[in-house]
């Protein structure tokens, strides 16, 4: 087991290596580079200004030294103007030259600077993480119990009305995106002209000060699309653990149907959710963005936009950082429950 | 003229429906009820030795909703079939009607000739056993027809781009101000922030879905069944490297891939072009590999076949990549492709980035499908007969494995092409790749949710009719996988 975890960690680091690189490697391709430039610099600087821009604060050095710089293996950039100004990797404004410290990278703690917050990523990314954190724990919260609920009704008895009924409701849930239902509902529930304003459209305050009123559409949104996915693959192994042997014979012992279910079934057949639930992290990431776009909610998708749409590379690379690790640990830990919950493959 | 109502003079029918969906929702709840409830009805035997249910509540439960929900089906048919002859004088929903009418008359003939040669059709006309596969079917054949007769301007009643004054945000029902003879009277679905007809935006979108979700799927799965099976057959190192290259790509959260490869600025790199180059030979090498491993026997039939098939494919994807000449054309250099008088099309930029993200996104996980789909069915004994008859393993992959594979693989087709669609609808909504006047249904919501609280009929139906696409396809891999389960 401590061998396994080991190298799923070794692969772990090793892919978290790639796809920072390839983020990377985006990222400083040299049309993104002119558009920093110019966002940052002036938006009328001649095709010569940007490359002087660039060339001075060491957007122009080779790719992988730019990369070693940021993983802090290389020292940083550093360079003086003309003007006097003080650039670098490692430059942070108010920060004098000789206290600028050699390296600076991820090894050393360091994420980097924001061009578009104007502040030290690392403060940026825990601060939407935070947000986002919350926004996941409610729906988590919501989606996994009323997905396990839906799944084990659907899947204690097969071909039933309520296993049909409830199907078809799933297959509604993972047949729309969030950005339809949170549209659908905004509609129903906040617009002016239908008349329900059971809800805020806006998550905006739900930073500060998260209500039922502000914070519900959005966790609901997010928890609908997911929540069929799981609760149809929960009704696929309730259906196959409900066709065992064993419920058979406990059924012939005379053992009451509901002491069948929740006794005998249900362990069983939570083995196989419980791994979807934790793949299902990568997808509900996506929802995140989606919806706190939608509802105006400031968290960790919110910032992917921001980075994204102004090539604010470090940024970017430590969102993507922070998602590939959320994605990798979570395979770890399905895989390492999967072993765990499952008696005949840890024998094996 | 007269702004339309939603109904007009057919709207007698209106407390009629009511009733009728009253009752169908009653009736469904009771039905549920009930038989949480209540047992099975106990069962008689009949002289003749069959057996029979009695009709007790669940029985009565069950006639109840048969009859609401026939009811309701004949009553909307009846809004159909009154609005396709009523027109607009049946109000927005006649006037709608109407203008779908090439698509009712082509749904009648498909279901009719596949009801009628069912026996005859495999596993298509076994769709037509499960009334899930046949609504999802409907459902997502109505789009298809909405998509290819609206691209035709059949269905359309006004340019998806054109802004007409004094339509801003206009009700639906809203008649034109100032018309001329050539146009439509009515926006009939209202109008949007920019005064563009939202009805005929929604079925032009269709189009855009209809044209790039199946075949970005197509190719997904060329890429994945090209790796997946010789990584699920031979294993080993080859599956550890495909393996550890999916598994890099799903690590990815799909929207920041998106963000990274969709933007002008990496179309200008030209990135896309070669990711284009290197994932469009995939379909080349599968249907030249599929061939000669069942031909090569026959040197005479296959070498003209090959070449012909070859030549061909080579051509197609010789003019999907290149544009104007170049196959790659950026500030610093460009590299030659095919002249422009032997380009067979053009894709523009926008759509051939959003094309090939969707492909990239897509593979890896039809890739792994795939490989668990061959590592599975390669322990069969045929396999092995094929094996001891001295077979090549591209023969055993692809005529041996494949054929076999077909049923998980073509429900999961149906899915992915929902899957597809979805993304479509993602990259519109951040308002990537496609031109931002684009009436693809993602931007058309993205653009009617900011004004969501006041007007809602901008963003209601796209979404609608995205959530009816995804919806019918998802219904129409359940009927698949439920028919071939059956065998």
């Amino acid at each position: 087991m401590g061998l396994f975890i080991l190298r799923r960690f070794g692969v772990m680091l090793l892919t978290a290596l790639c796809l920072t690189f390839v983020v990377f490697f985006l990222t400083n391709l040299y049309p993104n580079l002119e558009k920093l430039a110019k966002t940052q610099g002036n938006q009328r600087m001649s095709d010569e200004q940007v490359e002087t821009w660039l060339e001075n604060r060491g957007y122009r050095q080779p790719m992988l030294v730019k990369y070693g710089q940021w993983l802090g293996v290389m020292p940083g950039f550093t360079n003086t103007l003309d003007d006097g100004q003080f650039v670098g990797t490692c430059a942070r404004p108010g920060v004098a030259p000789e206290d600028t410290p050699k390296f600076c990278g991820v090894l050393q703690g360091e994420w980097g600077y924001s061009t578009v917050f104007k502040d030290d990523v690392g403060g940026i990314v825990s601060k939407r993480l935070g947000n986002t954190g919350y926004l996941m724990f409610w729906v988590l919260v919501l989606m996994v119990p009323s997905a396990l609920i839906v799944g084990i009704l659907a899947g204690m008895r097969e071909g039933s009305v309520l296993d049909r009924s409830l199907s078809t409701f799933s297959i509604i849930t993972t047949a729309t995106p969030e950005y339809v239902s949170g549209v659908i509902f905004i509609a129903i529930f906040t617009s002016s002209t239908v008349g329900l304003k059971w809800f805020k459209g806006t998550a905006t305050q739900a930073m500060d000060n998260p209500t039922f009123e502000n914070f519900f559409l959005p966790v609901l949104t997010i928890a609908l699309y997911g929540m069929g996915y799981i609760a149809r693959m929960t009704r696929a192994s309730m259906t196959e653990v409900m066709t065992a042997q064993y419920i058979r014979t406990a059924r012939l012992k005379g053992v009451s149907f509901p002491t069948i279910v929740m006794k005998h079934a249900l362990r069983n057949a939570l083995i196989a959710p419980f791994t979807v639930i934790m793949l299902q992290f990568p997808w509900l990431l996506n929802g995140v963005v989606i919806v706190e776009t939608l509802f105006n909610y400031k968290g960790f998708g919110w910032a992917l936009v921001q980075a994204a749409g102004n090539n604010d590379i470090q940024l970017l690379l430590a969102i993507s950082v922070v998602s590939v690790f959320v994605v990798l640990l979570t395979q770890l830990i399905s895989d390492i429950g999967y072993v765990y919950l499952n008696p005949r493959i840890r024998i094996s | 003229m007269e702004p339309l109502s939603w109904t007009g003079s057919i709207a007698f029918l209106n407390p009629v429906l009511a009733i009728a969906l009253a009752g169908l929702i009653l009736s469904i709840l009771a039905w549920i009820l009930i038989n949480i409830a209540t047992t099975e009805g106990p069962v008689i035997v009949n002289p003749d030795g069959t057996l029979k249910s009695a009709a007790g509540p669940r029985g009565l439960a069950q006639t109840a909703l048969r009859f609401t929900f026939l009811a309701s089906v004949l009553l909307a048919l009846a809004y159909i079939v009154l609005g396709v002859f009523l027109g607009s004088n049946a109000g927005i929903v006649g006037a709608i009607s109407q203008q779908f009418l090439p698509v009712w008359v082509s749904l009648i003939i498909v279901f009719a000739m596949s009801v009628a040669f069912k026996r005859r059709l495999g596993l298509y006309g076994k769709l037509f056993d499960s009334p899930v596969g046949m609504i999802g079917f409907g459902l997502v054949m109505f789009w298809v027809f909405t998509g290819i007769f609206g691209a035709l301007d059949l269905i359309v009643t006004h340019d998806p781009l054109v802004q007409v004054s004094g339509m801003k945000n206009k009700v639906p029902g809203t008649p034109l101000p100032n018309l001329d003879e050539s146009q439509y009277a009515w926006y009939l679905l209202g109008g949007d922030n920019l005064a563009r007809d939202v009805f005929s935006r929604m079925v032009k979108g269709a189009w855009i879905v209809v044209q790039i979700a199946p075949l970005a799927t197509l190719f997904a799965f060329m890429v994945g069944i090209t790796l997946g099976l010789p990584a699920g057959y031979y294993g080993g190192r080859l599956d550890t490297l495909l393996s550890f290259l999916a598994n890099l790509i799903l690590a990815f959260p799909v929207i920041l891939l998106f963000y990274l490869l969709v933007t002008p600025e990496i179309i200008a790199t030209g990135v896309p072009n070669y990711m284009a180059a290197v994932l469009f030979v995939f379909p080349i090498i599968f249907v030249g590999v599929l061939l000669n491993s069942r031909y090569y026997t026959r040197p005479n039939f296959r070498t003209p076949l090959l070449i012909g098939v070859l030549g061909v494919a080579i051509w197609l994807y010789l003019s999907l990549i290149s544009t104007g000449g170049y196959v790659i054309n950026t500030k610093d250099y460009a590299i030659w492709g095919l002249p422009t008088f032997m380009d067979l099309f053009d894709v523009p930029g926008g759509i051939l980035v959003v094309f090939v993200s969707v492909v990239f996104v897509n593979s890896p996980t039809v890739f792994r499908i795939v490989r668990g789909l061959a590592m599975d069915i390669k322990t069969r004994d045929y396999v092995a007969a094929a094996q001891t008859r001295g077979e090549g393993p591209w023969y055993i992959m692809l005529w041996e494995i494949l054929p076999n594979a077909r049923g998980p693989l073509i429900v999961d087709f149906c899915l992915r092409i929902g899957y597809t669609t979805i993304l479509l609808g993602t990259l519109g909504f951040f308002g990537l790749g496609l031109p931002p006047e684009s009436p693809d249904w993602g931007s058309t919501i993205n653009e009617g949710r900011k004004l969501l609280s006041i007007y809602l009929h901008p963003a209601l139906p796209p979404a609608l009719a995205l959530l009816s696409l995804v919806l019918g396809l998802n219904l129409l891999a359940d009927g698949l996988r439920e028919e071939s389960l059956k065998d």
